[in-house]
């Protein structure tokens, strides 16, 4: 898109909808909708209320703490069903009904299982994170060219050389990718785990601001979370460029 | 930042590589592994039911028991009548919408550049915190859940058809121009027969998009159909009850997206255009 | 014309002096499809012996067979006098495909034989340098694969072969993924590259020109099962210009009989 014979980037159209909001909330043509200045503000303030610290402080622990489990578990699950035939027969069904299913279901499972605080909320990340780290590592091990694996065994490499040096490095461009995707449903799953808890960390809050009517608070508490959720995954895309040299090259 | 773009599109070209086509995807495995799954499946569900794994856990037969006794006395379809309706229409709604507006941007660049990173944002951040503020302005109804699952849905079916008619093959438009075509006959007759399996591909994931829209706005704004099933079985500590129909919900889901896919490898036959 | 090709039946072989690998009995079958069948070959210590033949007759399976990556069905093989069946210190393999690692560096690619086992970065680095370029790509140790074209590629694999000093050297069709004018040119490196070393060549290809113009011994296996049907060895003087050899009437006899014998195979 070129403007005046500059090219402007795409990105920047969001700066238009920016200023469009301003002025929507100015004219206070929706209900719901305050200006975008008076949200930032609400922002600025919000940041420094201890509720929203703590609050904060819950959700990315349980976040953490869900987004590791799922790595630790569904990385190796993904090498477990690339290479063993008879692990991907049995479990390749459930893990693509799971991957799309509607995970959201499942939450008041986890919250009968796990109770109304934070291990629900843990789990909820776990779940649904690990479907498409576990899809996306094993896509990657089953591309892996059965030459180079075939080379490492002719030079004599041992079971632990073939999968630390060649498998998990030939497979990390879609590893990478697959956390990134679960990095993404990750923060869904806390979103969506505090929600339907709704007495912990920002889905308190949320109910707390959605039922006294203080909506610039609650559009600035939904900003923080676009955000983070569109940083985490822009970070993950540095370390994936940084593995990209060879990824086209395999 | 591609972040979008790259985000659901991606993961449902993994889901259909691995299912379709390669060793151990779900067409060429023999009926009888796929079996087995399932009875290692229900068979490590009872096993957990009686150890038990918690209070709160029926076994599989506790449960598939609850499920008949459901569908038996007519609560469970009645639910699904109730929920169905706004998925359905969100559904047929977000496809309209959603394709016109890929096709739009895919085609107008101004349309592009504005529409395209606000979408890009929809999919990747957790829109389900929108949901509860949906009912200030339209209520609990059936507005309030269809525009739930328009919110899930919209996204990545814009996405998908956008990608797909900026991708068309070059060399067709250009043939057809050279031979005189109009801009609506390359449109029409190039561009969106030659998106079309991807703008499909993403009506799939919308469909999967908007079973979780009416999941949560079951849950969230106020339960009828399945989501008060869910509900009200949990207070009255029916477990068995309540797994069943969410097990049936989840089931029901999983169908419908098969059901898809096979439409997609038959209909629109990716294989041969080189997909 | 006739007294310049020994053609040797299987049946009458003499037993070659010394040979380093022995091929006994080996058969393999792919389900219904049977790829090899009684196979009994010796390959001469220091010599480079060809396989040639059609697609189809199991060339790469016995190479590979024979590198211990694929389990034969019958039979045995035996390097230096003891059987072998899994891969060894003895035998390094070049690929037809480079099987290069794309995220590591060409020094770390021919290094990555020592480093498997276990020798230190610092000697194993010295070790590949030499070889990298006694291959010809001095300069280049810092390059990645995606930066190299498909001729260098196949230098480095090349190089990792030399660099864990094995005895034989296992090469399937090395040269085929390669342009013409470099696989010309590795055809004649590769002649320069056998009187500096004395290692034994096994080499799998289908090219009747490169068998005979690179060759000690051709072996020709025939297609569907694959057996031996022939072994010719060409008595072409390589110890002048490589490019007269295209000219050397032995040579050029050599192809012509092997081409009439192969004819029937082409489809």
């Amino acid at each position: 898109m070129t403007l005046f014979g500059y090219r402007v980037p795409m990105m920047a159209s969001l700066l238009v909808w920016c200023v469009l909001w301003e002025i929507v909330g100015r004219l206070d043509l929706v209900f719901l909708l305050p200006p975008l200045s008076e949200v930032l503000s609400a922002a600025v303030g919000l940041v420094q209320t201890p509720s929203w610290q703590s609050a904060t402080v819950t959700t990315l622990r349980a976040f953490f703490t869900g987004m590791v489990l799922s790595i630790v578990i569904g990385v190796p699950l993904g090498i477990l069903m690339g290479r063993v035939k008879i692990a991907d027969d049995l479990l390749g069904m459930w893990v693509n009904i799971f991957s799309s299913a509607p995970l959201s279901a499942l939450v008041p499972v986890l919250m009968i299982l796990f109770g109304f605080g934070e291990r629900t909320i843990v789990a909820a990340v776990f779940l649904f994170a690990i479907w498409i780290i576990v899809l996306d590592t094993r896509a990657g091990v089953r591309h892996i060219s059965p030459s180079l694996i075939e080379m490492a065994r002719s030079y004599g490499a041992s079971r632990r050389a073939l999968y630390l040096k060649i498998i998990l490095w030939a497979a990390l461009p879609e590893i990478l990718a697959g956390i990134r995707l679960g990095l993404i449903r990750g923060v869904k799953g806390v979103v969506i785990g505090q929600l339907l808890v709704a007495i912990v960390g920002y889905g308190a809050l949320f109910e707390t601001f959605s039922r006294n009517f203080r909506m610039a608070e609650f559009w600035a508490l939904t900003i923080i979370l676009f955000a983070f959720a569109l940083l985490i995954a822009e970070l993950i895309e540095r370390a994936e460029a940084k593995v990209e040299y060879y990824a086209g090259a395999r | 930042m591609a972040t979008g773009i790259r985000t659901e599109s991606e993961a449902a070209g993994l889901a259909t590589r691995s299912t379709r086509g390669e060793v151990g995807g779900w067409q060429d495995q023999p009926i009888l592994l796929r079996l087995v799954s399932i009875a290692l499946f229900a068979g490590i569900w009872e096993i957990a039911g009686r150890i038990p794994v918690s209070f709160a856990f029926p076994t599989f037969s506790a449960t598939f028991t609850a499920f008949i006794g459901l569908i038996a006395d007519g609560s469970l379809p009645l639910a699904y009548v109730s929920t169905l309706q706004p998925l359905l229409l969100g559904i047929v709604l977000s496809a309209c919408l959603g394709i016109g507006l890929g096709t739009l941007c895919g085609l107008w660049r101004t349309g592009e550049w504005l529409l395209i990173p606000v979408f890009i944002v929809l999919q990747a951040a957790p829109v389900a915190a929108f949901i509860p503020m949906v009912t200030f302005v339209y209520g609990i109804g059936m507005t309030a859940k269809t525009l739930a699952v328009m919110i899930l849905a919209l996204p990545v079916i814009v996405l998908n058809t956008y990608k797909a008619v900026r991708n068309v093959n070059e060399s067709l438009v250009v043939m057809c121009r050279s031979f005189l075509g109009t801009r609506w006959q390359v449109v029409t007759q190039i561009i969106l027969p030659d998106a079309s399996p991807v703008i499909f591909a993403g009506l799939r994931l919308g469909v999967a998009a908007g079973f979780v829209g009416v999941v949560l706005a079951e849950l969230l704004i106020t339960p009828t159909g399945i989501g008060d099933l869910i509900t009200f079985h949990r207070s009255r500590a029916d477990y068995a009850e309540m797994y069943a129909t969410i097990a049936s919900i989840i089931a029901l889901s999983t169908l419908t997206l098969i059901v898809l896919q096979w439409i997609e490898v038959r209909v629109f036959r990716p294989e041969t255009r080189g997909a | 014309m006739r007294a310049a090709v020994m053609r040797k039946e299987p049946s009458s072989m003499p037993a070659p002096i010394d040979p380093i690998v022995e091929v006994r009995g080996i058969s393999k079958s792919y389900g219904s499809t049977e790829a090899l069948r009684g196979i009994d070959l010796d390959f001469p210590r220091g010599k480079l012996t060809s396989l040639l033949g059609p697609s189809g007759c199991g060339k790469t399976t016995l190479l590979k067979i024979i590198a211990g990556l694929i389990k034969a069905n019958a039979g045995s093989i035996a390097v230096d006098g003891k059987v072998v069946t899994a891969p060894g210190p003895e035998r390094a393999f070049v690929f037809q495909d480079f099987a290069l690692m794309p995220w590591a560096t060409a020094l770390r690619n021919v290094a990555f034989g020592l480093e498997l086992r276990g020798k230190a970065r610092a000697e194993r680095e010295e070790i590949a340098r030499h070889y990298i370029a006694e291959v010809g790509l001095a300069g280049f140790e810092d390059k990645y694969p995606h930066q190299l074209s498909g001729g260098m590629r196949q230098r480095v694999g090349l190089a990792r072969a030399l660099s864990v000093d094995a005895d034989v050297l296992l090469l399937d069709e090395p040269f085929s993924a390669v342009d013409e004018q470099n696989r010309r040119k590795f055809q004649e490196d590769l002649i320069r590259l056998r009187s500096n070393q004395n290692k034994t060549f096994i080499f799998v290809t289908h090219s009747i020109e490169e068998a005979v113009y690179i060759s000690d011994r051709i072996v020709l296996l025939s297609p569907r099962p694959g057996r031996v049907s022939q072994i010719i060895e060409p008595e072409i003087d390589r110890s002048g210009d490589p490019d007269l050899i295209h000219r050397d009437k032995h040579y050029l006899d050599t192809v012509q009989e092997i081409w009439q014998g192969l004819k029937q195979y082409a489809e």
